[in-house]
Protein backbone atom coordinates (compact mmCIF):
# COMPACT_ATOMS: atom_id res chain seq x y z
CA UNK A 1 0.00 0.00 0.00
CA UNK A 2 2.82 2.64 0.65
CA UNK A 3 4.60 1.28 -2.02
CA UNK A 4 1.70 2.21 -4.20
CA UNK A 5 1.21 5.39 -2.73
CA UNK A 6 4.57 6.72 -3.36
CA UNK A 7 5.30 7.59 0.55
CA UNK A 8 8.71 8.43 1.75
CA UNK A 9 8.75 6.19 4.54
CA UNK A 10 10.02 6.47 8.03
CA UNK A 11 13.26 7.72 6.23
CA UNK A 12 11.76 10.82 4.63
CA UNK A 13 9.99 11.22 8.29
CA UNK A 14 12.73 11.22 9.97
CA UNK A 15 15.25 12.93 7.51
CA UNK A 16 15.82 16.49 9.49
CA UNK A 17 17.80 18.04 6.82
CA UNK A 18 15.92 20.06 4.53
CA UNK A 19 12.96 21.80 6.49
CA UNK A 20 14.97 23.99 9.18
CA UNK A 21 15.23 23.49 13.28
CA UNK A 22 11.94 22.59 13.35
CA UNK A 23 11.55 19.64 11.72
CA UNK A 24 14.71 18.30 13.94
CA UNK A 25 12.86 19.56 16.47
CA UNK A 26 10.21 17.10 15.60
CA UNK A 27 12.08 14.32 15.13
CA UNK A 28 14.18 15.20 18.95
CA UNK A 29 10.95 15.51 20.40
CA UNK A 30 10.02 11.56 19.18
CA UNK A 31 13.51 10.54 20.16
CA UNK A 32 13.74 12.18 23.14
CA UNK A 33 10.31 10.99 23.79
CA UNK A 34 10.52 7.28 23.00
CA UNK A 35 14.29 7.22 25.04
CA UNK A 36 12.34 8.53 28.15
CA UNK A 37 9.75 6.07 27.65
CA UNK A 38 12.82 3.12 27.22
CA UNK A 39 14.35 4.73 30.60
CA UNK A 40 11.27 4.48 32.19
CA UNK A 41 10.24 1.40 31.98
CA UNK A 42 13.85 0.24 32.64
CA UNK A 43 13.99 2.55 36.11
CA UNK A 44 10.58 0.95 37.75
CA UNK A 45 12.03 -2.33 37.01
CA UNK A 46 15.37 -1.27 38.14
CA UNK A 47 14.09 0.35 41.22
CA UNK A 48 12.08 -2.81 41.92
CA UNK A 49 15.25 -4.47 42.81
CA UNK A 50 14.41 -2.99 46.51
CA UNK A 51 12.32 -5.62 47.11
CA UNK A 52 14.99 -7.62 47.25
CA UNK A 53 16.49 -6.05 50.05
CA UNK A 54 19.95 -4.47 50.87
CA UNK A 55 21.90 -7.09 48.02
CA UNK A 56 19.31 -6.57 45.55
CA UNK A 57 19.49 -3.09 45.41
CA UNK A 58 23.05 -2.58 45.61
CA UNK A 59 23.70 -4.86 42.83
CA UNK A 60 21.77 -2.92 40.67
CA UNK A 61 22.61 0.55 42.30
CA UNK A 62 26.58 -1.20 40.73
CA UNK A 63 25.04 -0.59 37.40
CA UNK A 64 25.09 3.09 37.47
CA UNK A 65 27.78 3.79 39.53
CA UNK A 66 30.36 3.47 36.60
CA UNK A 67 31.67 6.23 33.76
CA UNK A 68 29.25 4.82 31.56
CA UNK A 69 26.77 4.80 33.74
CA UNK A 70 26.32 8.28 34.61
CA UNK A 71 26.96 9.31 31.18
CA UNK A 72 23.58 6.87 30.45
CA UNK A 73 21.91 8.69 33.10
CA UNK A 74 23.27 12.23 31.94
CA UNK A 75 21.88 11.36 28.90
CA UNK A 76 18.69 10.96 30.97
CA UNK A 77 19.01 14.72 32.33
CA UNK A 78 19.23 16.11 28.97
CA UNK A 79 16.47 13.97 26.88
CA UNK A 80 14.53 15.04 29.83
CA UNK A 81 14.79 18.74 30.48
CA UNK A 82 14.81 19.02 26.12
CA UNK A 83 11.78 17.21 25.71
CA UNK A 84 9.97 18.85 28.67
CA UNK A 85 10.89 22.50 27.70
CA UNK A 86 10.28 21.90 23.86
CA UNK A 87 6.76 19.87 25.01
CA UNK A 88 5.69 23.17 27.03
CA UNK A 89 6.29 25.11 23.38
CA UNK A 90 4.68 22.81 21.49
CA UNK A 91 1.80 22.54 23.63
CA UNK A 92 1.49 26.55 23.66
CA UNK A 93 1.80 26.30 19.56
CA UNK A 94 -0.97 23.82 19.53
CA UNK A 95 -3.21 25.83 21.38
CA UNK A 96 -2.19 28.62 18.46
CA UNK A 97 0.29 30.57 21.22
CA UNK A 98 2.81 32.54 19.30
CA UNK A 99 2.17 30.74 15.67
CA UNK A 100 1.70 34.50 14.46
CA UNK A 101 -1.53 36.40 12.98
CA UNK A 102 -3.44 35.81 9.36
CA UNK A 103 -2.75 38.34 6.78
CA UNK A 104 -2.47 39.43 3.04
CA UNK A 105 0.08 36.65 1.68
CA UNK A 106 2.79 38.62 -0.14
CA UNK A 107 5.71 37.68 -1.96
CA UNK A 108 7.89 36.08 -0.84
CA UNK A 109 5.10 34.53 1.36
CA UNK A 110 7.29 33.79 4.45
CA UNK A 111 5.42 31.98 6.69
CA UNK A 112 4.49 33.63 10.00
CA UNK A 113 4.13 30.32 12.24
CA UNK A 114 8.01 29.85 11.40
CA UNK A 115 9.17 32.82 13.90
CA UNK A 116 11.72 33.96 15.96
CA UNK A 117 9.41 33.03 19.28
CA UNK A 118 9.21 29.20 18.43
CA UNK A 119 12.41 29.50 17.21
CA UNK A 120 13.72 30.44 20.13
CA UNK A 121 11.38 28.42 22.17
CA UNK A 122 13.29 25.41 20.56
CA UNK A 123 17.03 26.69 20.73
CA UNK A 124 16.73 27.51 24.28
CA UNK A 125 15.20 23.61 25.39
CA UNK A 126 18.77 22.58 23.76
CA UNK A 127 20.60 25.24 25.62
CA UNK A 128 18.72 24.05 29.20
CA UNK A 129 19.37 20.69 28.24
CA UNK A 130 23.19 21.56 28.08
CA UNK A 131 23.17 23.49 31.08
CA UNK A 132 21.25 20.50 33.00
CA UNK A 133 24.00 17.68 31.32
CA UNK A 134 26.73 19.51 32.46
CA UNK A 135 25.36 20.09 35.72
CA UNK A 136 24.26 16.60 36.29
CA UNK A 137 28.09 15.60 34.93
CA UNK A 138 29.53 18.19 37.51
CA UNK A 139 27.84 16.67 40.40
CA UNK A 140 28.30 13.10 39.51
CA UNK A 141 31.82 12.99 38.29
CA UNK A 142 32.25 16.02 40.82
CA UNK A 143 32.10 13.49 43.68
CA UNK B 1 -12.87 7.86 23.80
CA UNK B 2 -12.66 10.58 21.72
CA UNK B 3 -9.50 11.65 20.29
CA UNK B 4 -9.07 15.27 21.33
CA UNK B 5 -10.09 13.70 24.91
CA UNK B 6 -7.21 11.53 24.84
CA UNK B 7 -4.61 14.33 24.17
CA UNK B 8 -5.94 16.73 26.22
CA UNK B 9 -5.04 13.27 28.99
CA UNK B 10 -2.04 13.58 27.09
CA UNK B 11 -1.17 17.16 27.44
CA UNK B 12 -2.81 17.20 31.05
CA UNK B 13 -0.17 14.32 32.53
CA UNK B 14 2.80 15.76 31.03
CA UNK B 15 1.88 19.16 32.57
CA UNK B 16 1.37 17.34 36.03
CA UNK B 17 4.62 15.80 36.14
CA UNK B 18 6.91 18.43 34.90
CA UNK B 19 7.08 19.73 38.53
CA UNK B 20 6.90 16.15 39.82
CA UNK B 21 9.89 15.13 37.84
CA UNK B 22 12.17 18.04 38.75
CA UNK B 23 11.76 17.22 42.29
CA UNK B 24 12.72 13.66 42.06
CA UNK B 25 15.82 14.48 39.86
CA UNK B 26 17.19 17.83 41.73
CA UNK B 27 16.60 15.33 44.56
CA UNK B 28 19.60 13.35 43.33
CA UNK B 29 21.43 16.00 42.47
CA UNK B 30 21.36 18.46 45.40
CA UNK B 31 21.70 15.70 48.31
CA UNK B 32 25.14 14.54 46.74
CA UNK B 33 24.30 11.90 44.38
CA UNK B 34 25.81 8.94 45.76
CA UNK B 35 24.24 9.34 49.04
CA UNK B 36 21.01 9.36 47.74
CA UNK B 37 21.08 6.42 46.34
CA UNK B 38 22.66 4.48 49.11
CA UNK B 39 20.06 1.39 50.25
CA UNK B 40 19.15 2.96 53.36
CA UNK B 41 18.44 6.69 51.71
CA UNK B 42 15.89 5.34 49.49
CA UNK B 43 14.31 2.60 51.93
CA UNK B 44 13.34 5.73 54.18
CA UNK B 45 11.87 7.79 50.95
CA UNK B 46 10.34 5.18 49.94
CA UNK B 47 9.34 5.06 53.62
CA UNK B 48 7.78 8.45 53.42
CA UNK B 49 4.23 8.83 52.44
CA UNK B 50 4.16 11.87 51.01
CA UNK B 51 7.19 11.17 48.87
CA UNK B 52 5.59 7.96 48.26
CA UNK B 53 2.31 9.46 46.95
CA UNK B 54 4.54 11.77 44.56
CA UNK B 55 6.22 8.54 43.57
CA UNK B 56 3.17 6.71 42.58
CA UNK B 57 2.13 9.99 40.85
CA UNK B 58 4.67 10.18 38.23
CA UNK B 59 4.10 6.51 37.91
CA UNK B 60 0.49 6.60 37.00
CA UNK B 61 1.24 10.21 34.97
CA UNK B 62 3.87 9.14 33.17
CA UNK B 63 2.91 5.60 32.36
CA UNK B 64 -0.05 6.91 30.94
CA UNK B 65 1.81 10.03 28.70
CA UNK B 66 4.58 7.86 27.55
CA UNK B 67 2.35 4.72 26.26
CA UNK B 68 -0.24 7.26 24.88
CA UNK B 69 2.96 9.36 22.69
CA UNK B 70 3.83 5.59 22.15
CA UNK B 71 0.90 4.71 20.78
CA UNK B 72 0.66 8.12 18.97
CA UNK B 73 3.92 7.11 16.81
CA UNK B 74 2.82 3.43 15.75
CA UNK B 75 -0.60 4.53 14.45
CA UNK B 76 1.48 7.02 12.31
CA UNK B 77 3.61 4.49 11.29
CA UNK B 78 1.31 2.17 9.78
CA UNK B 79 -2.13 1.79 8.99
CA UNK B 80 -5.04 -0.90 9.36
CA UNK B 81 -8.14 -1.81 11.15
CA UNK B 82 -6.38 -4.82 13.20
CA UNK B 83 -3.25 -3.11 13.31
CA UNK B 84 -4.52 0.28 14.79
CA UNK B 85 -6.47 -1.93 17.06
CA UNK B 86 -3.70 -3.51 18.39
CA UNK B 87 -1.73 -0.83 19.26
CA UNK B 88 -4.38 0.98 21.43
CA UNK B 89 -5.29 -2.11 23.54
CA UNK B 90 -1.55 -2.95 23.12
CA UNK B 91 -0.62 0.58 24.64
CA UNK B 92 -3.18 0.42 27.24
CA UNK B 93 -2.29 -2.92 28.75
CA UNK B 94 1.79 -1.51 28.71
CA UNK B 95 0.20 1.54 30.63
CA UNK B 96 -1.74 -0.74 33.62
CA UNK B 97 1.48 -3.62 33.97
CA UNK B 98 3.68 -0.34 34.35
CA UNK B 99 1.65 1.20 36.94
CA UNK B 100 0.97 -2.25 38.57
CA UNK B 101 4.54 -3.28 38.76
CA UNK B 102 5.90 -0.04 40.02
CA UNK B 103 3.15 0.11 42.56
CA UNK B 104 3.82 -3.25 43.40
CA UNK B 105 7.50 -1.93 44.79
CA UNK B 106 6.00 1.29 45.93
CA UNK B 107 3.38 -0.39 48.05
CA UNK B 108 5.33 -3.25 49.88
CA UNK B 109 8.21 -0.96 50.19
CA UNK B 110 6.14 1.59 51.83
CA UNK B 111 4.37 -1.08 54.31
CA UNK B 112 7.54 -2.54 55.22
CA UNK B 113 7.88 -5.49 53.59
CA UNK B 114 11.45 -5.30 52.28
CA UNK C 1 8.28 33.54 -43.74
CA UNK C 2 11.08 35.23 -41.87
CA UNK C 3 8.41 36.22 -39.43
CA UNK C 4 7.35 32.22 -39.00
CA UNK C 5 11.01 31.55 -37.83
CA UNK C 6 11.33 34.24 -35.42
CA UNK C 7 7.99 33.18 -34.04
CA UNK C 8 9.58 29.39 -33.73
CA UNK C 9 12.50 30.68 -32.26
CA UNK C 10 10.66 32.37 -29.67
CA UNK C 11 8.38 29.68 -28.92
CA UNK C 12 11.88 27.99 -27.40
CA UNK C 13 11.97 29.61 -24.01
CA UNK C 14 15.54 29.53 -24.02
CA UNK C 15 17.77 29.88 -26.94
CA UNK C 16 19.41 26.65 -27.25
CA UNK C 17 23.02 28.91 -27.65
CA UNK C 18 22.52 30.34 -24.26
CA UNK C 19 26.07 29.94 -22.31
CA UNK C 20 24.51 28.28 -19.01
CA UNK C 21 23.48 24.93 -19.01
CA UNK C 22 22.84 22.45 -16.10
CA UNK C 23 22.32 18.91 -16.34
CA UNK C 24 18.57 18.01 -16.09
CA UNK C 25 17.69 14.96 -14.24
CA UNK C 26 14.14 13.57 -14.84
CA UNK C 27 12.72 10.61 -12.97
CA UNK C 28 11.43 8.28 -15.59
CA UNK C 29 8.67 5.30 -14.24
CA UNK C 30 5.33 4.00 -15.44
CA UNK C 31 3.96 1.99 -12.66
CA UNK C 32 2.11 -0.06 -15.36
CA UNK C 33 5.55 -1.19 -17.08
CA UNK C 34 8.41 -0.94 -15.20
CA UNK C 35 9.65 -2.12 -12.50
CA UNK C 36 11.08 0.79 -10.83
CA UNK C 37 12.13 4.12 -11.41
CA UNK C 38 15.53 5.33 -13.55
CA UNK C 39 16.62 8.90 -13.90
CA UNK C 40 16.89 10.58 -18.00
CA UNK C 41 19.71 13.07 -18.74
CA UNK C 42 19.43 15.96 -20.55
CA UNK C 43 22.04 19.12 -20.68
CA UNK C 44 20.00 21.94 -20.75
CA UNK C 45 20.93 26.10 -21.67
CA UNK C 46 18.67 27.90 -19.40
CA UNK C 47 19.09 31.81 -18.46
CA UNK C 48 18.65 33.91 -15.22
CA UNK C 49 14.73 34.01 -15.08
CA UNK C 50 14.46 29.59 -17.19
CA UNK C 51 12.12 28.03 -14.82
CA UNK C 52 12.62 24.07 -14.24
CA UNK C 53 9.11 23.88 -15.93
CA UNK C 54 10.70 25.28 -19.09
CA UNK C 55 13.92 23.50 -18.95
CA UNK C 56 11.64 19.87 -18.78
CA UNK C 57 9.47 21.49 -21.82
CA UNK C 58 12.32 22.09 -23.83
CA UNK C 59 13.32 18.46 -23.30
CA UNK C 60 10.12 17.14 -24.34
CA UNK C 61 10.37 19.67 -27.35
CA UNK C 62 14.15 18.57 -28.26
CA UNK C 63 14.84 15.53 -27.00
CA UNK C 64 12.27 13.36 -25.34
CA UNK C 65 8.63 13.75 -26.20
CA UNK C 66 7.54 10.97 -23.79
CA UNK C 67 8.43 13.11 -20.48
CA UNK C 68 4.54 12.97 -18.52
CA UNK C 69 4.35 16.44 -16.65
CA UNK C 70 1.18 18.38 -15.56
CA UNK C 71 1.01 21.57 -16.36
CA UNK C 72 -1.26 24.59 -17.24
CA UNK C 73 -1.49 27.81 -15.82
CA UNK C 74 2.69 28.63 -15.83
CA UNK C 75 2.67 31.13 -12.67
CA UNK C 76 1.53 29.27 -9.81
CA UNK C 77 -1.99 29.33 -10.16
CA UNK C 78 -3.51 26.15 -11.03
CA UNK C 79 -1.48 24.23 -8.39
CA UNK C 80 -0.53 21.20 -11.24
CA UNK C 81 3.18 21.03 -11.52
CA UNK C 82 4.22 20.58 -8.14
CA UNK C 83 7.23 18.13 -8.56
CA UNK C 84 10.68 17.44 -5.99
CA UNK C 85 13.27 19.56 -7.76
CA UNK C 86 16.68 18.72 -5.82
CA UNK C 87 14.35 16.93 -2.93
CA UNK C 88 12.27 19.19 -2.11
CA UNK C 89 8.19 19.44 -3.12
CA UNK C 90 8.51 22.52 -5.19
CA UNK C 91 6.20 24.57 -7.98
CA UNK C 92 8.58 23.51 -11.21
CA UNK C 93 7.04 26.99 -12.87
CA UNK C 94 7.57 28.45 -9.85
CA UNK C 95 11.40 27.95 -9.42
CA UNK C 96 14.02 29.39 -10.87
CA UNK C 97 17.07 26.92 -12.33
CA UNK C 98 19.03 29.88 -11.10
CA UNK C 99 17.92 30.20 -7.62
CA UNK C 100 18.90 26.25 -7.05
CA UNK C 101 22.06 27.30 -7.35
CA UNK C 102 22.76 24.11 -8.46
CA UNK C 103 24.13 22.51 -11.64
CA UNK C 104 22.64 19.34 -11.30
CA UNK C 105 18.68 19.32 -11.22
CA UNK C 106 16.96 16.01 -10.32
CA UNK C 107 13.40 16.39 -10.63
CA UNK C 108 11.47 13.67 -9.61
CA UNK C 109 7.62 12.75 -8.98
CA UNK C 110 5.85 14.61 -5.84
CA UNK C 111 6.67 12.35 -2.46
CA UNK C 112 3.58 10.79 -0.53
CA UNK C 113 1.31 10.71 -4.39
CA UNK C 114 0.65 7.65 -6.02
CA UNK C 115 2.85 8.05 -9.35
CA UNK C 116 0.95 8.09 -12.35
CA UNK C 117 3.60 8.67 -14.90
CA UNK C 118 6.98 9.92 -14.25
CA UNK C 119 6.25 13.01 -12.95
CA UNK C 120 2.72 13.10 -12.76
CA UNK C 121 1.17 11.94 -9.74
CA UNK C 122 -2.65 11.35 -8.75
CA UNK C 123 -4.44 13.84 -7.17
CA UNK C 124 -7.59 11.43 -6.00
CA UNK C 125 -7.09 11.29 -2.00
CA UNK C 126 -6.13 15.13 -1.67
CA UNK C 127 -9.04 16.23 -3.58
CA UNK C 128 -11.01 13.37 -1.14
CA UNK C 129 -9.41 14.87 2.14
CA UNK C 130 -10.30 18.12 1.00
CA UNK C 131 -14.01 17.35 -0.07
CA UNK C 132 -14.39 15.24 3.34
CA UNK C 133 -13.88 18.41 5.72
CA UNK C 134 -16.92 20.29 3.42
CA UNK C 135 -15.19 23.37 2.09
CA UNK C 136 -18.05 25.03 1.64
CA UNK C 137 -20.40 28.00 3.89
CA UNK C 138 -21.94 26.05 6.35
CA UNK C 139 -24.80 28.07 7.23
CA UNK C 140 -29.21 27.60 7.20
CA UNK C 141 -29.82 30.14 5.30
CA UNK C 142 -27.00 29.60 2.33
CA UNK C 143 -29.82 30.27 -0.42
CA UNK C 144 -30.21 33.61 -0.79
CA UNK C 145 -33.98 34.96 -1.35
CA UNK C 146 -34.43 37.54 -4.02
CA UNK C 147 -34.77 40.32 -1.87
CA UNK C 148 -31.82 39.70 0.35
CA UNK C 149 -28.67 41.58 0.13
CA UNK C 150 -24.82 39.27 -0.03
CA UNK C 151 -23.48 38.59 3.54
CA UNK C 152 -21.52 41.64 4.28
CA UNK C 153 -17.60 41.24 6.14
CA UNK C 154 -15.50 43.80 7.01
CA UNK C 155 -12.10 44.01 5.66
CA UNK C 156 -10.88 42.83 8.88
CA UNK C 157 -12.89 39.75 8.71
CA UNK C 158 -11.86 39.20 5.49
CA UNK C 159 -8.10 38.84 6.88
CA UNK C 160 -9.12 36.26 8.93
CA UNK C 161 -9.30 33.87 6.48
CA UNK C 162 -7.81 34.94 3.06
CA UNK C 163 -4.39 34.03 3.32
CA UNK C 164 -5.99 30.55 3.77
CA UNK C 165 -8.23 30.75 0.71
CA UNK C 166 -5.28 31.35 -1.67
CA UNK C 167 -4.63 27.35 -1.39
CA UNK C 168 -4.52 26.45 -4.67
CA UNK C 169 -4.29 22.59 -4.08
CA UNK C 170 -1.27 21.71 -5.57
CA UNK C 171 -0.30 19.12 -2.75
CA UNK C 172 3.25 20.85 -2.02
CA UNK C 173 2.43 20.48 2.07
CA UNK C 174 1.04 17.10 2.01
CA UNK C 175 4.28 15.95 0.07
CA UNK C 176 6.76 17.63 2.82
CA UNK C 177 4.60 16.69 5.96
CA UNK C 178 6.45 13.92 8.06
CA UNK C 179 2.94 12.30 8.99
CA UNK C 180 2.22 12.08 5.46
CA UNK C 181 5.27 10.37 5.11
CA UNK C 182 4.10 7.42 6.76
CA UNK C 183 0.32 7.69 7.38
CA UNK C 184 -1.84 7.16 4.65
CA UNK C 185 -4.63 8.08 6.39
CA UNK C 186 -3.82 11.64 7.87
CA UNK C 187 -6.26 13.88 6.63
CA UNK C 188 -2.99 16.14 5.99
CA UNK C 189 -2.23 20.04 5.89
CA UNK C 190 -3.68 21.06 3.10
CA UNK C 191 -7.61 19.89 4.17
CA UNK C 192 -6.86 21.27 8.07
CA UNK C 193 -5.51 24.68 6.35
CA UNK C 194 -9.07 24.46 4.39
CA UNK C 195 -11.11 23.35 7.42
CA UNK C 196 -9.75 26.68 8.99
CA UNK C 197 -10.51 28.68 5.89
CA UNK C 198 -14.10 28.40 6.49
CA UNK C 199 -14.40 27.97 9.94
CA UNK C 200 -12.04 31.72 10.40
CA UNK C 201 -15.07 32.99 7.94
CA UNK C 202 -17.64 35.31 9.27
CA UNK C 203 -20.42 34.17 7.06
CA UNK C 204 -19.75 30.32 7.82
CA UNK C 205 -21.82 28.23 10.48
CA UNK C 206 -20.53 25.32 9.93
CA UNK C 207 -17.34 25.53 12.92
CA UNK C 208 -18.66 22.53 15.11
CA UNK C 209 -19.03 20.26 12.08
CA UNK C 210 -15.71 20.50 10.91
CA UNK C 211 -14.09 20.29 14.53
CA UNK C 212 -15.79 17.21 14.56
CA UNK C 213 -14.87 15.60 11.53
CA UNK C 214 -11.32 16.26 12.05
CA UNK C 215 -11.12 15.20 15.55
CA UNK C 216 -10.36 11.36 15.21
CA UNK C 217 -7.13 9.26 15.35
CA UNK C 218 -6.07 9.94 11.76
CA UNK C 219 -7.05 13.63 12.13
CA UNK C 220 -5.78 17.09 13.32
CA UNK C 221 -3.96 15.16 16.57
CA UNK C 222 -1.42 13.60 14.16
CA UNK C 223 -0.12 17.14 13.05
CA UNK C 224 3.05 17.78 15.50
CA UNK C 225 3.57 21.51 14.27
CA UNK C 226 6.72 20.42 12.47
CA UNK C 227 6.10 23.53 9.88
CA UNK C 228 7.34 21.87 6.70
CA UNK C 229 4.19 22.04 5.01
CA UNK C 230 4.29 26.06 5.59
CA UNK C 231 7.87 25.99 4.57
CA UNK C 232 7.09 24.58 0.82
CA UNK C 233 3.90 26.40 0.30
CA UNK C 234 4.10 28.59 -2.84
CA UNK C 235 1.73 30.83 -1.79
CA UNK C 236 1.93 31.97 1.75
CA UNK C 237 -1.31 30.23 3.35
CA UNK C 238 0.78 28.72 6.19
CA UNK C 239 -1.12 26.12 6.76
CA UNK C 240 0.47 25.51 10.06
CA UNK C 241 -0.66 28.46 11.29
CA UNK C 242 -4.36 27.74 10.39
CA UNK C 243 -4.05 24.18 11.94
CA UNK C 244 -2.78 25.30 15.60
CA UNK C 245 -5.77 27.74 15.29
CA UNK C 246 -8.29 25.11 14.96
CA UNK C 247 -6.23 22.99 17.62
CA UNK C 248 -6.35 25.71 19.68
CA UNK C 249 -10.80 25.48 19.58
CA UNK C 250 -10.32 22.07 20.27
CA UNK C 251 -8.27 22.62 22.77
CA UNK C 252 -10.08 25.64 24.49
CA UNK C 253 -7.91 28.16 23.91
CA UNK C 254 -10.31 29.81 21.77
CA UNK C 255 -13.83 29.93 21.03
C1 LIG D 1 7.30 16.08 32.27
C2 LIG D 1 7.45 16.77 31.23
C3 LIG D 1 6.92 16.36 29.88
C4 LIG D 1 6.26 17.19 29.04
C5 LIG D 1 5.93 18.66 29.27
C6 LIG D 1 5.92 16.42 27.87
C7 LIG D 1 5.22 16.92 26.80
C8 LIG D 1 4.92 16.22 25.67
C9 LIG D 1 4.15 16.71 24.58
C10 LIG D 1 3.52 18.10 24.48
C11 LIG D 1 4.09 15.75 23.64
C12 LIG D 1 3.35 15.84 22.31
C13 LIG D 1 4.31 16.05 21.20
C14 LIG D 1 3.61 16.16 19.88
O1 LIG D 1 2.39 15.96 19.77
O2 LIG D 1 4.31 16.45 18.92
C15 LIG D 1 4.82 14.63 24.14
C16 LIG D 1 5.00 13.44 23.46
C17 LIG D 1 5.58 12.32 24.01
N1 LIG D 1 6.08 12.18 25.28
FE1 LIG D 1 6.24 13.65 26.63
N2 LIG D 1 6.37 15.15 28.01
C18 LIG D 1 7.00 15.06 29.23
C19 LIG D 1 7.62 13.94 29.76
C20 LIG D 1 7.67 12.69 29.14
C21 LIG D 1 8.27 11.51 29.72
C22 LIG D 1 8.96 11.45 31.08
C23 LIG D 1 8.10 10.50 28.82
C24 LIG D 1 8.49 9.06 28.95
C25 LIG D 1 7.94 8.26 29.80
C26 LIG D 1 7.43 11.06 27.67
C27 LIG D 1 7.10 10.35 26.55
C28 LIG D 1 6.55 10.89 25.42
C29 LIG D 1 6.37 10.17 24.19
C30 LIG D 1 6.76 8.72 23.90
C31 LIG D 1 5.77 11.09 23.29
C32 LIG D 1 5.39 10.86 21.83
C33 LIG D 1 6.43 11.53 20.98
C34 LIG D 1 5.87 12.31 19.82
O3 LIG D 1 4.70 12.17 19.46
O4 LIG D 1 6.62 13.13 19.29
N3 LIG D 1 7.18 12.39 27.90
N4 LIG D 1 5.33 14.94 25.39
C1 LIG E 1 19.06 10.96 37.03
C2 LIG E 1 17.96 10.34 36.94
C3 LIG E 1 17.23 9.57 38.04
C4 LIG E 1 17.65 8.96 39.17
C5 LIG E 1 19.06 8.90 39.71
C6 LIG E 1 16.51 8.33 39.80
C7 LIG E 1 16.53 7.60 40.98
C8 LIG E 1 15.44 7.00 41.58
C9 LIG E 1 15.45 6.33 42.85
C10 LIG E 1 16.65 6.18 43.73
C11 LIG E 1 14.20 5.89 43.10
C12 LIG E 1 13.73 5.15 44.33
C13 LIG E 1 12.90 6.07 45.21
C14 LIG E 1 13.67 7.26 45.70
O1 LIG E 1 14.59 7.13 46.51
O2 LIG E 1 13.37 8.35 45.24
C15 LIG E 1 13.38 6.27 41.97
C16 LIG E 1 12.05 5.98 41.83
C17 LIG E 1 11.28 6.39 40.77
N1 LIG E 1 11.67 7.23 39.73
FE1 LIG E 1 13.53 7.89 39.41
N2 LIG E 1 15.40 8.61 39.03
C18 LIG E 1 15.81 9.34 37.95
C19 LIG E 1 15.03 9.81 36.95
C20 LIG E 1 13.68 9.57 36.81
C21 LIG E 1 12.86 10.05 35.73
C22 LIG E 1 13.35 10.88 34.54
C23 LIG E 1 11.60 9.60 35.97
C24 LIG E 1 10.36 9.83 35.15
C25 LIG E 1 10.28 9.53 33.91
C26 LIG E 1 11.63 8.82 37.20
C27 LIG E 1 10.54 8.18 37.77
C28 LIG E 1 10.58 7.42 38.91
C29 LIG E 1 9.45 6.70 39.44
C30 LIG E 1 8.04 6.63 38.83
C31 LIG E 1 9.89 6.05 40.62
C32 LIG E 1 9.06 5.12 41.49
C33 LIG E 1 9.22 3.74 40.90
C34 LIG E 1 8.63 2.63 41.74
O3 LIG E 1 8.89 2.58 42.94
O4 LIG E 1 7.94 1.79 41.14
N3 LIG E 1 12.92 8.84 37.68
N4 LIG E 1 14.17 6.95 41.06
S1 LIG F 1 -1.63 24.98 1.46
FE1 LIG F 1 -0.03 25.77 0.07
S2 LIG F 1 1.24 23.96 -0.34
FE2 LIG F 1 -0.68 23.19 0.50
S3 LIG F 1 -1.96 22.74 -1.29
FE3 LIG F 1 -2.48 24.83 -0.64
S4 LIG F 1 -1.14 26.17 -1.85
FE4 LIG F 1 -0.29 24.06 -2.01
S1 LIG G 1 1.72 25.28 -13.99
FE1 LIG G 1 0.08 26.06 -12.78
S2 LIG G 1 1.00 26.05 -10.82
FE2 LIG G 1 2.69 25.54 -12.07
Amino acid sequence: MTEDEHREGIKGMANPGRYGIERIAYLLMRLTGLGLLGYFIAHVYETSNILRGRMGWDDFLAMTQTTEGHIFLVLVIGMCVFHTGNGIRIMLGHGGVGVGQPARPDYPYEPASQNYRHKIGIYSSIVLAAVAMMYGMAVMFGE
Amino acid sequence: MKESTIMKIHYGTALASVGLVAVHILMRLTTGFADSLSYENVLANYRSVPYVIMLELILILLAVHGFNGLRVILLELKQGRVYEKAVSYGSIVGMIALIGYGSRTIIMTNMGMV
Amino acid sequence: MAQVSSIADEQASTPLSSPKSILLRISKFNPKLDESSKFMEFTVPYQKWTTVLEAILDVKKHFDHSVAVRYSCRQATCGSCGMMINGKPKLACFTKISELDSDVVTVEPMNNFPVIRDLTVGFEKLFAKHQKIQPYLIRDDSELESDEREFLQSPEEVEQYIQFANCIKCGLCNSACPTMATDSSFVGPQALAQAYRYVADSRDKGKDTRLNIIDESHGIWRCHFAGSCSQVCPKGVDPAMGIQFLRGYLLGFRS
